[in-house]
């Protein structure tokens, strides 16, 4: 079977356009936030503020897309296989997004530099960089300095780039190997291991630490990367389910059932209870100890400006999944797990808009033409670069192992 | 509780029972029920089953389950015996949440297994007209529903012609009855 997917000149031009707008925000937020002539600290902490918010969100949430191939490879799971171009090729494009979570994070750690009241250089996002004299930082340093930083963020980009690539590869290699050969399937089944060690150490742990809880770098939280992780498994799923609705749409896929999409928008429902669980389980084990130093984060947030976002990130990411998906008919509807689905990728979106912005730009908070811009760039360079990857190959994975055991599965 | 004519027929293959329930659904016999010693997938949608509704009792259990506690824990902490918890309000939702939750699962899970036995008929102590003592070993056991006006001789060639290994007519109680078995069923009476 031979299903090509050939990129329709309405979404080139969309994707082009999106990229344009990003493309144009990026040069206005240089010229009237970084070097505009009366451009404050704030107004400088912002412009690399969102960039570092869009570009960790979509290297997170690209990310998801090689851990559910090795998930599903190693449960041996047949009903992603229908559809495992689509990951594949989400997967395979992460280290365009990595790379520019590097380039930002380096630009932020090495290039952005203030004087502070006291006369101390400060760096208004990662403070950690320059301790000078805070006693909680500079315990810290033996984690948070920029060796580390650099070196931590440089090899998981890496490594995520190698297994992304590596497991469309490999798939693809498949389709010319000898019929019912197993030899890649169990290649693929042990890195699939290894990607779960190199996973579980980087998303799991160092890399939301790093990225993202470092902006508020006074404050930790034990099960902060699970709360990232949760956020971004969600949202990766949905991003999935977005491809996957698209490209039926266009008449692609055909093995594909609502018995797969089933699949897909039982995990955008479990995983949200999942991420509410955790965003939960954070905010009571702090509101009941009640500690200062652990407050302070749900301070600003909770009782703060940020107060609109915190309630509507709960509204959206948890009650409106919840009770929109919770029937079956609903999972197995194209229009309500579209909706839903880009509503938990927007909802999602505020969740690391909420971790990141109080402790960069505390109360001066905007979502405004630069933060929507940016996003829009950032969709833009999605849909460029997975449509450009699922042209090159059928969508159909001949000669794979679970090919038949997909046909006929009943989620 | 009603004793009711029944035309049973046995199968010993699925490949065969599939295409006799349609013959029955077509014919205009009012179908019993099927037993099987397994389940057998897409039996419910041959027989012309509609899609339970068990989902939706289960979460008006669950939202039972989330008032009782919320409404009994609020009602003890700020109505019937105020206590200060480390400065915390006396309406401390967050607090409350996890036992909430719990509740809800438990009230969800023991409704939906109260129900689902309820629309199955089955219960311990409770018991049921078995049609065919293989229906649970390897045979698969179709009852067809008789009125008085139709002739027992041509149901029986009918089920015959639709592949039955074996087939009879029975008088027996339809539904469930608490008790013992010979409380609500006479068999010999019945069927001599």
């Amino acid at each position: 079977m031979n299903d090509r997917f050939e990129i329709p000149a309405r979404l080139r031009n969309t994707s082009l356009m999106l990229i344009g707008v990003g493309v144009l925000t990026l040069i206005a937020g240089i010229a009237f936030l970084l070097m505009g002539h009366n451009s404050t600290d704030m107004d400088k902490t912002r412009f690399w503020a969102v960039l570092l918010h869009d570009s960790v969100f979509f290297t997170f949430i690209t990310g998801v897309s090689i851990f559910v191939q090795a998930a599903v490879n190693l449960a041996q799971g047949s009903w992603l296989t229908a559809y495992r171009r689509v990951p594949e090729a989400i997967g395979a494009n992460v280290w365009v997004f990595g790379v520019i979570t590097l380039v930002v994070t380096i630009c932020i750690i090495f290039g952005f530099s203030t004087k502070g009241p006291d006369g101390h250089t400060v760096n208004l996002i990662y403070r950690w960089v320059y301790p000078a004299g805070d006693k909680i930082l500079e315990g810290k340093s033996a984690f948070l300095n920029k060796g580390m930083f650099v070196g931590f963020s440089a090899i998981t980009v890496g490594l995520w780039a190698f297994f992304g690539n590596k497991f469309r590869a490999m798939s693809i290699a498949q389709e010319s190997a000898p019929k019912n050969d197993t030899k890649i399937y169990w290649k693929v089944f042990r890195l699939s291991g290894l990607f779960l060690i190199v996973y579980g150490l980087s998303m799991m742990s160092t890399i939301p630490w790093l990225w993202v809880m470092s902006v508020q770098a006074h404050w930790y939280s034990t099960l902060f990367s699970w709360y990232n992780f949760a956020s971004s498994f969600v949202s990766g799923m949905s991003l999935i389910m977005l491809w996957v609705v698209y490209l039926k749409n266009q008449g692609n896929l055909e093995l594909v059932t609502k018995e797969h999409m089933h699949d897909l928008a039982k995990f955008m429902f479990a995983f949200s209870i999942f991420w509410t669980y955790l965003w939960f389980a954070q905010y009571m084990l702090i509101w009941y100890a009640n500690i200062p130093d652990e407050t302070v984060y749900f301070k600003l947030r909770q009782q703060g400006p940020y107060s609109v976002i915190f309630y509507a990130n709960f509204l959206i990411n948890f009650v409106m999944p919840f009770i929109i998906l919770m029937a079956r008919p609903s999972k197995r509807n194209y229009f309500t797990v579209t909706f839903v689905a880009m509503l938990i990728i927007f909802g999602h979106w505020l969740d690391f808009f909420q971790m990141i912005m109080p402790g960069a730009l505390g109360e001066n908070w905007h979502i405004n033409w630069y933060e929507i811009g940016t996003f829009m760039g950032f969709v833009g360079i999605l849909i460029f670069v997975v449509s450009r990857t699922l042209t090159k190959s059928s969508l159909v994975p001949n000669n794979h192992i679970m090919l038949k055991e997909t046909t006929v599965h009943i989620a | 509780m009603a004793i009711k004519k029944f035309a049973v027929a046995a199968y010993d293959d699925e490949e065969v029972l599939f295409p006799a329930v349609s013959k029955v659904r077509k014919s205009g016999y009012k179908l019993h029920d099927i037993y099987t010693p397994f389940p057998v997938h897409g039996l419910d949608v041959a027989m012309g089953l509609k899609e339970t509704d068990l989902h939706i009792a289960g979460f008006i259990y669950g939202m039972c389950g989330t008032s009782t506690a919320v409404g009994f824990i609020s009602w003890i902490y700020c109505s019937d015996w105020p206590l200060n918890y480390g400065g915390k309000p006396h309406f401390a939702l967050p607090a409350w949440i996890p036992v909430t939750f719990e509740l809800t699962v438990l009230f969800a899970a023991v409704g939906m297994v109260l129900t689902f036995c309820y629309l199955n008929q089955i219960m311990p102590g409770v018991k049921k007209h078995v049609f065919h003592p293989r229906q649970s070993d390897d045979l698969f056991v179709v009852a067809l529903e008789l009125n008085d006006s139709v002739s027992e001789q041509e149901a029986l060639d009918f089920l015959k012609s639709t592949g039955a290994k074996e087939t009879n007519i029975q008088r027996a109680e339809a539904s469930w009855w608490y008790g013992r078995w010979d409380k609500a069923e006479p068999y010999e009476a019945l069927n001599a």
